[in-house]
């Protein structure tokens, strides 16, 4: 193979992280080019003959028109192999810690160059198939123990198949050859270390139909608007509303085995607190700390706008990677908004016509191929295993207000919308997701799924406990308008079950240490429970008791003491229901409860 | 060498000139202009091609014409010269000192765009700062390295609260070097002569230094204040180990100019007209906050801005709120009935006080406390709005005891002297003294334990003094 010849250009125009650069005819669009000499990280993102516009994801202060600009010949890549789980990386795969080491000093100065992969690790590796075995791209051919939970599938990369004819077990660093594959067009080294294109999907044999939960510990997501695994979710809300909150929960206790979290455009501290905190907590399936299942990408906001419109591309491709493996990975990425914001910035300095708000015209069409690039999927590779992405992406829209491009263009892609509600977050009631106005469509599909493990129950809860919240939406109003003595006693009770349901289920304390996380088995316990008081209590209300006896009764305080019982001690909760009927039916008038139960 | 001298001006159009047949010319360069007087002004380069760069001129363009004027570039960027001696100056906007005082002796040329810090190397902040304040220290708790801005409007007395914070912020049990720096933004003469008044009375003038740009000074030039104020802030805290507290006053002012020179670029205009970028802007101020690994000092920032109509979801505030860390919001209706501070307490937030206050930091009710006055407030409000509509009698008597909270809540734990400094035992204290008005079995935010320590000698205390009259 002949060497490519270099393209090397020069720089004719900056303007912010905008640089045009001509006499680079050769050069191909998304390629990264090297810009000035101190060796920016660029991006061609516009090519006019030989004039090339680029971003680059670094500040561009100081440079001078004249300059060289080289191109790499290759697009914006990502490397993976193992080494990629409990990383820190900024927004084009910078581990952050090895900048600090570089820079010497705790700012991102300019021209660091660090590999994203540890060169110099060994890591041993352990192979599944024998030499002679013919094997096709996709194919797993050994595994790496990654962290305590993560086994790293290592496979045959992507346009190679043939027979193997070497393959040993071993300690290898990620550049070492672990196998020898020879095909029809000669023998291709295989190493721990592939690099992809961030803009381009990983390929994968067929797509499926999310239809398995993937449950959360938050009970108004899990039994209200659920998500499923390769599902994808908005939330959007103003400023103060819990976004990052919610986040970081479903980051923490999602049943996912991979989590890939993608800060875009936030704060900083609030990155930090994420890496000092998961390899604290301890993640519920497996005992060890989440870090061990986590990559972290930060692109906070006031780091390069490039680069943060890239970290989403880079936290995605990292995804598939893991979703290819045959694991279920959840990728949260905050804000959206950033990113979208980081689009309209790059495309204003292109002088691009401006679609609705200044944004670019293609800021649908760029949302939703992001948000397809999650699903569910039979991957490559002869074993047909299944992985799937789950994605879930906040959405901040200025003022709160839905209307906006960014909001409305993630609502047609999603399938999940929890929206929230800045008065919820006014009454402290967390996670301020509004009953009313959230919606999951894939709520009936898993509503099937629970019902076959919960007897049938489960949807008939839901259902009662969603028409009890709408009622006393409705109540209130008449309340506002007349005062509590316009409502029978019966709409009482609902109006005290709602407020039960809002306070003891949906309210959820993201900070406490039982009550951040909970089971589905707690779930449909506590919820059983309090729509269970409700009919009894509306029976014997049906009966003539006293409203005002029923609200004393010592249980309630018990129901609202539920969400603190440990998941160990659920039967605590079940016992709660033989004590309800005993303490209605003791204010029953003569006769008891027999004709009713 | 002397930098090469241009008469090659050929386009002014608002706080920006174009000059033609450039060389070597760096993106972003300081750049020196003077005009036929003799007068000097500086600039920045916005945008540059082969042939000619475009500047943004911090003073504005009155003056410029385009055939004596003399444009040099400077091989730089726009630098902060800095020095430990630079505490207790004032400088106007352009960071020249207007104090009559001596030329400051650098010692370092500090660039004033600084570089983001790596979010690997932040540590949390979690120390909390008392203010004196209690709707601060009590519900919206302020820790170093936190950004919380105080959003208010105009008439209100934002300027007071920040001075107050000024004057009596410290850290518990800590005697470390504190610092103010403060930058004003296009306020008048008389809010910056009030600061300046009040540091020198209060002799709080000695450790702070002071960048201002008034109203009547050039507006593009408050695009750079901030940035100097807050280099300065880094120089002190980072390599002076400093606690630094920034005071920035009025982010309003600093967006304005940033439109203007955004529509003078003819850039397509976002919401209301405000750059695309305001956001990344603004971030790129207030990310300079925070806390580093292995640094003694730290820099809190307490931003003013006033809400255009009191509109909180116009961008400025909006997009504030988006990147700070809580905001502090005054209250229009507290301060009609004449309540210092006016600190609306309920959409006020400080996110990062639950990692500050507890045990071994304030005191291990503070949390229990703060969640119970929060829902009793909230109720007691929603209570007296309920009497509006339906009268008095509508009221249950727990209702009428949550109602009667709420105005003492205001009246005296949101009510303060502006020179009254609350230690944060005193600001609990009043918290549950004030929590004695509602029924016991009605407090289901605070654990038992607590009611028996804190609140259940004072019940008694109260009995005892009911007895006696």
């Amino acid at each position: 193979m002949g060497m490519k010849e270099k393209i090397v250009g020069t720089i004719a125009k900056i303007s912010g992280p905008l640089v045009v650069a001509d006499g680079m005819s050769g050069a191909g669009m998304y390629d990264v080019v090297r810009v000035g000499d101190l060796g920016l990280v660029g991006e061609i993102i516009e090519l006019k003959e030989a004039t090339a516009s680029i971003q680059v994801y670094e500040e561009t202060s100081g440079l001078k028109p004249g300059e060289p600009v080289e191109s790499t010949g290759a697009p914006l890549s990502v490397e993976l192999g193992p080494g990629l789980i409990e990383q820190f990386y900024d927004g084009v795969q910078r581990p952050l810690n090895l900048i600090e080491k570089a820079a010497e000093s705790p700012y991102i100065t300019r021209g660091i160059n660090v590999p994203a992969i540890d060169r110099k690790k060994k890591w041993d590796f352990e192979p599944s198939v024998d030499e002679g075995f013919e094997v096709t791209e996709g194919d797993i051919l050994g595994f790496v123990q990654e962290t305590v939970i993560v086994r790293h599938a290592i496979s045959v990369p992507y346009g190679v198949s043939g027979k193997i004819k070497k393959i040993e077990k071993g300690s290898f660093s990620v550049e070492e050859t672990v196998a020898v594959i020879s095909g029809p067009d000669g023998d291709s080294k295989v190493t721990m270390l592939q690099k992809w294109p961030v803009r381009t999907p990983r390929p994968v044999f067929r797509r499926l139909a999310p239809n398995v939960p993937l449950t959360t510990g938050q009970r108004v997501v899990d039994t209200f608007f659920p998500l499923t695994r390769g599902g994808a979710a908005c939330v959007p809300g103003p400023f103060g509303s819990g976004k990052t909150v919610i986040q970081h929960q479903l980051a923490k206790w999602a049943d996912a085995e991979i989590v890939v979290y993608v800060g875009c455009g936030e704060r900083g501290n609030e990155m930090t607190d994420v890496l000092l905190e998961f390899p604290e907590l301890v993640d519920p399936k497996s005992g060890h700390p989440l870090m061990k299942r986590t990559v972290l990408i930060a692109n906070t906001s006031n780091m390069p706008v490039a680069a943060r419109e890239a970290s989403i591309y880079t936290g995605i491709t990292i995804a598939e990677y893991y979703r290819d493996m045959g694991y279920s990975v959840a990728l949260m990425a905050d804000s959206t908004s950033r990113w979208a914001e980081a689009l309209r910035e790059i495309s204003g300095r292109l002088e691009e016509m401006p679609g609705e708000e200044g944004y670019p015209a293609y800021l649908g069409t760029r949302l939703a191929s992001f948000y397809e690039r999650a699903g569910r999927a039979i991957c490559l590779g002869s074993d047909k295993r299944e992985g799937s992405i789950t994605a879930i992406g906040a959405v901040s829209p200025p003022g709160g207000d839905l209307s906006e491009p960014v909001s409305q263009n993630t609502l047609r892609v999603t399938k999940v919308f929890w929206g929230l509600d800045a008065n919820l977050a006014y009454q402290r009631h967390f996670p301020a997701i509004n009953w009313l106005l959230s919606y999951s469509l894939y709520a009936e599909k898993l509503g099937e799924y629970w019902d076959n493990l919960y007897d049938g129950e489960w949807s008939v809860l839901r259902t009662e406990a969603m028409s009890l919240l709408e009622d006393e939406d409705r109540l209130r109003e008449i309340v506002r308008l007349v005062g509590i003595d316009a409502l029978s006693r019966q709409e009482r009770m609902i109006l005290e079950t709602a407020k039960s349901l809002r306070e003891d289920f949906l309210h959820q304390n993201a900070f406490h240490e039982i009550d951040t996380y909970a089971s589905m088995d707690k779930q449909f316990r506590m919820l059983r429970n309090i729509v269970s008081f409700h009919h009894l209590c509306m029976d014997a209300i049906e009966r003539g008791t006293m409203i005002q006896d029923l609200f004393a009764l010592p249980v309630r305080e018990q129901i609202s003491r539920m969400r603190y019982e440990d998941e160990k001690e659920l039967d605590k909760i079940d016992a709660l229901l033989p004590q309800m009927k005993k303490e209605v039916e003791e204010l029953l008038p003569e006769g008891g409860m027999d004709d009713v139960a | 060498m002397l930098p090469k001298e241009y008469r090659t001006i050929s386009n002014l159009s608002g706080p920006l000139l174009l000059v033609e047949k450039t060389e070597n010319v760096r993106y972003d360069e300081l750049v020196e202009i003077e005009l036929a007087n003799g007068e000097h002004r500086r600039g920045r380069v916005l945008e540059i091609t082969r042939e000619r760069a475009l500047v943004q001129v911090f003073e504005g363009t009155t003056g410029i014409d385009v055939e004596s004027t003399k444009v040099r570039f400077m091989g730089k960027v726009l630098t902060l010269p800095v020095c430990k001696d630079i505490l207790g100056r004032i400088f106007n906007g352009r960071g020249e000192p207007i104090d009559d005082g001596a030329p400051v002796i650098p010692e370092k040329y500090l660039d004033v765009n600084g570089f983001p810090i790596n979010p690997y190397s932040r540590d949390y902040p979690s120390e909390f700062i008392q203010t004196g304040i209690s709707t601060i220290d009590g519900m919206n708790s302020m820790v170093r390295g936190q950004k919380l801005p105080i959003f208010s409007g105009s008439g209100m007395p934002h300027n007071r609260i920040a001075a107050q914070v000024a004057r009596q912020a410290t850290v518990l049990g800590g005697h470390e070097d504190f610092a103010v720096v403060f930058a004003a933004m296009g306020i008048t003469f008389e809010e910056a002569s009030f600061f300046m008044e009040d540091f020198r009375r209060t002799g709080a003038i000695e450790r702070t230094v002071m960048f201002v740009n008034l109203a009547d000074d050039p507006a593009i030039e408050r695009i750079t204040t901030p940035r100097l104020a807050l280099t300065c802030a880094e120089y002190l805290a980072f390599e002076k180990d400093y606690q630094v507290l920034v005071i920035l006053t009025d982010l309003t002012n600093y967006c304005e100019a940033l439109r203007e020179i955004s529509s003078a670029r003819k850039e397509v205009p976002g919401r209301r007209g405000y750059p695309g970028y305001l956001y990344t802007d603004l971030a790129t101020m207030y990310e300079r906050a925070g806390r580093i690994k292995g640094k003694k000092g730290s820099i809190t920032q307490f931003p003013i801005l006033t809400m255009p109509e009191d509109d909180k979801t116009h961008p400025i505030p909006d997009l504030t709120g988006y990147i700070t860390e809580g905001q502090i919001i005054l209250s229009r209706t507290l301060h009609r009935k004449g309540i210092y501070p006016p600190v609306d307490v309920m959409p006020s937030l400080s996110r990062l006080k639950d990692k500050g206050i507890g045990k071994g930091k304030t005191r291990e009710d503070h949390a229990d406390l703060m969640n119970q006055l929060f829902a009793a407030y909230a109720r007691g409000k929603e209570a007296k709005e309920l009497a509006t509509i339906l009268g008095e009698g509508a009221l249950s008597e727990e209702d009428k005891a949550f109602a009667h909270f709420s105005d003492r809540f205001e009246d005296s734990y949101v009510r303060q002297g502006e020179y009254e400094n609350r230690s944060i035992e005193e600001t609990l204290e009043l918290g549950w003294e004030l929590l004695t008005l509602i029924p016991v079995n009605e407090l289901k935010r605070v654990r038992d334990a607590f009611v028996e320590k804190y609140l259940l000698p004072k019940l008694s205390d109260n009995k005892q003094q009911e007895q006696q009259k």
